[in-house]
Order: C-alpha cells, then sequence, then structure tokens
C-alpha cells in the first residue's frame, strides 16, 4: 500500500503542531519518523491511523482518500508505545481480539482464529506465554504481544510508535533485528516512530527527521549522514559545534582550521557556519592555531577532548584513544575536520528558516 | 494487638486498650443496639402480627412503591454516571471542570433543598406549573417527582467511583480497540466496561442504598399521600405518627435489611477490588 501525505496541517488549542507534511511511504517500505520530543511524530501517526484528525491536507492510500474512512474501516496495526494490551485478557485473546469484533460477517470462523494466533505465537516466540496474563509480562514480551495483535488483523499499514522507547538497550538491540524480520515476513507497510538515530538508521529503508510539526530531511542514514538538509538536521545529527567560517571559491576558510579534507560546496562566497560532530575531527598540533586544549578525559576506547579558542567559543572532539596523537593540556592544535555541514549564516537556528521538506540535500550541499 | 504487646511504660500500654475499648462500646451503642432495638420491636407481639404488619395493603404500596423508584432511578443513574465519567475523563470541552463540581453538588446539599426547588419548578405554582397542568402532566405529589428527587440525590454514586478508573485506565487501550476494527460499542463493552465493572457495581449498589433510604427530599415532593406516595422510609414516619409503633419497626425492619444487605455486598466488592 501506498500512502501519500500531501501538505498535512494540524494544530491543538491554536499551536501548530504539523505545519504541513508531505510525505509518500512506498509499499511494503519500512520508514522512520524521527526527531525530538514534541516535534509531531505521534500525531502525525496517529492522524494515519484516524485516531487524530487534521485540519487541512490530504491524505490517500493506493489512491483513495483515508480521511474519508473511520479508523475501523482503514484496516491498520497500531502499536503503542505503552503497549496499550487489554489487562484482563489473556495474551491469546488479546492476539485474537481484532478477530472478534467488526461486523459478524467479517470474522473468521472460531477454528480459523486460533490457528491465526497460534501461527502469531509462533512467529513472535511467545508460544509458552498464550495462557498468562499482561501484568505477568516483561516489557520485551509485551511488546511483542502488542505487535502480535496489530498484525492479526492483517493489517495493511503497520505504525508503531516508538515500539521499544521502554526497553533496555541490549533487548531493544534484538527486537530491532527481530523487527525486521517480521516486516519482511509480512510485507506490510511500515512506519515507525523513534527519537532513537541508532535504531532509526539500522531499521529503516528511509528516514524521515521531522524538526517541529516539519519534514526536515528525507533520506537514508548516509544521506542524512554525510548531507544534513538544514542547520537542525545537523545539530540533531550530533553536530555539537558551530563554527563562524568565510566561504571563499566554495572553501571554508578559519583560524585554525585545516578544511582540505572537507568537499568544495557550490555556495556563493561570504561568512558561513560550519557544523561538526566531535567524532567527525582530527586535531594536530599547531602553535599557530587558536585552538588551546582544555580539557580531556577517556572512557577507553575514546578520549573527549574540548578545545577553546580566544572568543569563547568551545569545541568538543572525540579522538580513538589507540591512534590519537599524544596530546598535552594546553597545547595549541589545528582542527582537522573528516566532515562537515556548512549553511550561509542568514540561516539561523529557527526551523520555519530551515530547508523546506520537499528539497533535498543536493541542494544545500 | 501488635502494637499492645510490645513492652512499654505502663500509661503507653493502657492508652491503645482505652482507645480500643472506647471505639467498641460507642460502636454498640450507636449503631449495633438501635439496629437490634428495631427488629426486637418489630417482633414484639409475635410472628403473626409482623406478617400482617408488612402485608398491611398500604405497608405493601410503600414497598412497591420503593422498589419501582429505586428500579428505575439506579439504572438511570448508571448511564448518567458512565456517560458523565466518560466525557470528563477523555474529552476535554468547555466547562468541563464545572460538569466534575456539579456532579458533586448533590453530595453537599441538603436533599430538602432539592425537594423544594423541585417543587418550584414544577408544582403547581410552579414555573412549569401552568405548561405542567395544560398537558395534565402530575409530576409533584406523584410519583414522577419521587423518582426525580431521588435522582437529584442519588446522581454523584456511580459517576464517583468510575471517574478514577476511567482517568487511569487512559484513552489509549480503547483507541487500540478501535484501530483494531471493534465498533463503539464493542469498544465499550470489551474494554472499557471490564476495568470499570466492580467500581460500577460498587457505585451501584451505594446508589441503591440511598435511593431506597431516602427520606427528606422525597418527603417534600410526595405529598405524603397514604397508599399513594408514600414511599417505605416516609411510611415507617407515618406509621409511627400514627403511635402504630410495631407496624413502623416491621416497616422498617425492611429498610434494615435492604441497607444490611447492600453493606454485605459492598464489602464483597471492595474485596474484589482489592
Ligand atoms: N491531545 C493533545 N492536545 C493538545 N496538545 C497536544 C495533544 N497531543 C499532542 N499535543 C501537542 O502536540 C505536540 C506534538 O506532540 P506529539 O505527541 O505528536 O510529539 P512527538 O513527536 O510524538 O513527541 P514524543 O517524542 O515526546 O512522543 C506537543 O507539543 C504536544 O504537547
Ligand atoms: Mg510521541
Amino acid at each position: 500500500m501506498t500512502i501519500a501525505i500531501t501538505s498535512l496541517i494540524k494544530s491543538f488549542d491554536r499551536t501548530a503542531v504539523l505545519r504541513g507534511i508531505d510525505l509518500t511511504v512506498e509499499a511494503g517500505e519500512l520508514v522512520a519518523l524521527l526527531g525530538p520530543s514534541g516535534s509531531g511524530k505521534t500525531t502525525l501517526l496517529k492522524i494515519i491511523a484516524g485516531l487524530e484528525w487534521p485540519d487541512a491536507g490530504g491524505l490517500s492510500v493506493d489512491g483513495r482518500d483515508w480521511l474519508a474512512l473511520t479508523a475501523q474501516e482503514r484496516r491498520i496495526g497500531f502499536v503503542f508505545q505503552h503497549y496499550a494490551l487489554f489487562p484482563h485478557m489473556k495474551v491469546r485473546d488479546n492476539i485474537a481480539f481484532g478477530l472478534t469484533v467488526g461486523p459478524r460477517a467479517a470474522r473468521p470462523p472460531k477454528p480459523e482464529i486460533a490457528a491465526r494466533v497460534d501461527d502469531l505465537l509462533a512467529l513472535l516466540q511467545i508460544t509458552h506465554l498464550a495462557d498468562r496474563f499482561p501484568s505477568q509480562l516483561s516489557g520485551g514480551q509485551r511488546q511483542r504481544v502488542a505487535l502480535g495483535r496489530a498484525l492479526a488483523i492483517r493489517p495493511a499499514v503497520l505504525l508503531l510508535d516508538e515500539p521499544f522507547g521502554a526497553l533496555d538497550a541490549a533487548i531493544r538491540r534484538d527486537l530491532r533485528r527481530w523487527l525486521r524480520e517480521v516486516h519482511e515476513a509480512t510485507g506490510s507497510t511500515t512506519i515507525f516512530v523513534t527519537h532513537d538515530q541508532e535504531e532509526a538508521f539500522e531499521l529503516a529503508d528511509r528516514v524521515v527527521v521531522m524538526g517541529e510539526g516539519r519534514i526536515e530531511q528525507i533520506g537514508t542514514a548516509d544521506q542524512i549522514h554525510d548531507h544534513p538538509a538544514s542547520p537542525f538536521v545537523a545539530r540533531f545529527m550530533g553536530a555539537v559545534a558551530e563554527l563562524p567560517v568565510a566561504l571563499h571559491a566554495g572553501r571554508v576558510d578559519a583560524a585554525g582550521l585545516d578544511a582540505s579534507r572537507l568537499e568544495r560546496r557550490a555556495m556563493a562566497d561570504g561568512p558561513a557556519r560550519l557544523f561538526l560532530r566531535p567524532d567527525a575531527i582530527a586535531l594536530e598540533p599547531d602553535a599557530a592555531s587558536p585552538w588551546i586544549l582544555h580539557q580531556m578525559a577517556s572512557n577507553g576506547a575514546v578520549i573527549r577532548a574540548v578545545l577553546r579558542d580566544g572568543t569563547g567559543l568551545e569545541l568538543p572532539a572525540d579522538l580513538p584513544r589507540h591512534s590519537a596523537p599524544k596530546l598535552v593540556k594546553g597545547a595549541a592544535y589545528r582542527l582537522q575536520p573528516l566532515s562537515g555541514a556548512v549553511f550561509a549564516s542568514g540561516l539561523g537556528p529557527a526551523p520555519s528558516e530551515a530547508a523546506p521538506s520537499s528539497i533535498l540535500q543536493e541542494k544545500h550541499a | 494487638m501488635q502494637t499492645v504487646s510490645h513492652s512499654g511504660p505502663v500509661a503507653s500500654r493502657l492508652m491503645p486498650r482505652l482507645l480500643i475499648g472506647l471505639a467498641v462500646a460507642l460502636t454498640l451503642l450507636i449503631v449495633v443496639a438501635p439496629l437490634f432495638y428495631i427488629f426486637a420491636r418489630a417482633f414484639a407481639e409475635g410472628w403473626r402480627v409482623y406478617a400482617d404488619n408488612l402485608l398491611h395493603p398500604v405497608t405493601r404500596h410503600a414497598i412497591w412503591l420503593t422498589t419501582i423508584t429505586a428500579l428505575i432511578v439506579v439504572p438511570v443513574n448508571i448511564a448518567f454516571g458512565i456517560a458523565a465519567a466518560w466525557a470528563v475523563a477523555r474529552f476535554r470541552f468547555p466547562g468541563r471542570s464545572l460538569l466534575v463540581t456539579a456532579i458533586e453538588i448533590p453530595f453537599s446539599i441538603s436533599p430538602i433543598i432539592a425537594g423544594i426547588c423541585y417543587l418550584l419548578l414544577y408544582g403547581r405554582q410552579g414555573l412549569l406549573g401552568p405548561w405542567l397542568m395544560e398537558h395534565e402532566l402530575q409530576v409533584m405529589f406523584a410519583l414522577p417527582g419521587i423518582i426525580l428527587v431521588t435522582m437529584f440525590v442519588t446522581a454523584p454514586f456511580v459517576a464517583r467511583e468510575v471517574l478514577p478508573l476511567m482517568q487511569a485506565q487512559g484513552s489509549e487501550q480503547e483507541q487500540a480497540a478501535v484501530t483494531l476494527g471493534a465498533s463503539g460499542w464493542q469498544m465499550f463493552r470489551r474494554v472499557t466496561l471490564p476495568n470499570i465493572q466492580w467500581a460500577l457495581l460498587y457505585g451501584a449498589v451505594l446508589c441503591t442504598a440511598r435511593a431506597v433510604g431516602e427520606f427528606g427530599g422525597v418527603s417534600v415532593v410526595s405529598g405524603n399521600i397514604r397508599g399513594q406516595t408514600n414511599t417505605l422510609p416516609l411510611h415507617v414516619e407515618l406509621l409511627f405518627n400514627d403511635l402504630n409503633a410495631t407496624g413502623a419497626f416491621a416497616a422498617a425492619s425492611v429498610l434494615t435489611l435492604l441497607a444490611l444487605l447492600a453493606l454485605v455486598v459492598k464489602s464483597i466488592l471492595e474485596h474484589r477490588r482489592g
């Protein structure tokens, strides 16, 4: 099922929550909605599910207008962040729920329901839990039951709201791989919400980065990593350092900066800002540089160095401990960014000035 | 008794015993003794007289009237209570907190004031009186008035019990049911109701007990017409004023039994809810 979302707008009590969302999700695709808290991810998901209604805009699935359908008619599977299992039903009955409601004519016969539930229990590897109540399950097990319940109705579209948000890191990684397998086995078009980059990039075919009700960028992990479309995305991807630089013939230039490893930009000359991630910076001793090593600490694998220039700017750099040069506190170092994003100075931090969602990263890069 | 067992100064061991003794004595004196007295007096002239008293047509009518009132009021209040709790728990709308307060009003207003308000509204000289007369609708001094006042007095019981549970449950389970294809009714019956069923029953029991026992408000609007608008509590008073003490106590024993029954059901429900 192809989901086409056009110019979707939604506000709650005059607070704009979605400010014009355009997004197409291809049939069978697995897409992640990635964004900070409050960026409207859940709201977008609920609108697709029919649990919220937009103020304006379109939503069609395989050419059919979904805004004319109720939630019941859409046949979607929705997995809630906190599972929302029915506490008074056993696991088996939770999973069977969607097959036992709706118009009588549409319900499968009892033996078929039982067979389908058994299949799902096996697929989700929770057969041994079938007769427990939700309160007797761990978080990861509940998550599987919630997914099983959503899959039971053979949904055309599967929507997951922070499916692993409440679980610890090890289980998250496990379930991630397993969700990918389930997705491939069922082939349903899937959208999941997360604010964990690693999760989004590892799991999804494409990642949609959202910020304050807008789509900031759509792309694969590499595209978003290497060519963030806006300062917002760059920051969200971990570029905590912003340096004022000058652009000359597509090259960035600043004191104490060796930009030889950065590619040239097709941008006009003038002042600009360079966004750097701590893990994409190398240091070389250079007495002429204004960057002084102020502080350093090791976590075993990585040395986090903090440098300061004379103007009060602070810049963190993460260096692999075994290959890093010997660092001396108080010494001056030249920065050698391995990658970075450059935006004209006019592009401030406000998202309203950031790139429109439909423009791809190449236009900025 | 655990608090008593540890050794300490004599005074500090005496104090709890004194308090416990006082509590037991007061309960016996104020609550249990009158109950026993009711039954003792009801049966004072033997079984036969007791049965005759209860089977007296006027008493029977009073029992019937009270029963029919409860049978109408309780289901209406269950429906109202669920609807009100749902509206408050699930939706944001202007006047929401006002509604929460309004639901509780009957608890803080003396029932007799409710009765007078209804009288001023629906009575012959009341605001709607002429219109009602025109259409030959008798509200005051008849069953509709009794039911209205009883409904007012018992309105909060169900809503109050159900609301906290609905708020705690949140709307996600219901939303999940809807996305799985459940109709509104299926969602309510299979997801919402199981969550609130014990609280609902508990509220219904309290509501029933109050509906059966209501005196003040009903006494204003019923007009105390013997054999017509006399509910059981009013009838007890009437018999008592007639100096028919045995009859009054016989009728009172029925009310007491109903109350005790409600108490038993209530404690069973409390046990089930944990
Ligand atoms: N029912 C509601 N009524 C009023 N405001 C709401 C409602 N639901 C969401 N909002 C607001 O809309 C904004 C976006 O909320 P949403 O839940 O979509 O964000 P999110 O991206 O899912 O965030 P998170 O990662 O914290 O779950 C928030 O500012 C929130 O306060
Ligand atoms: Mg959310």
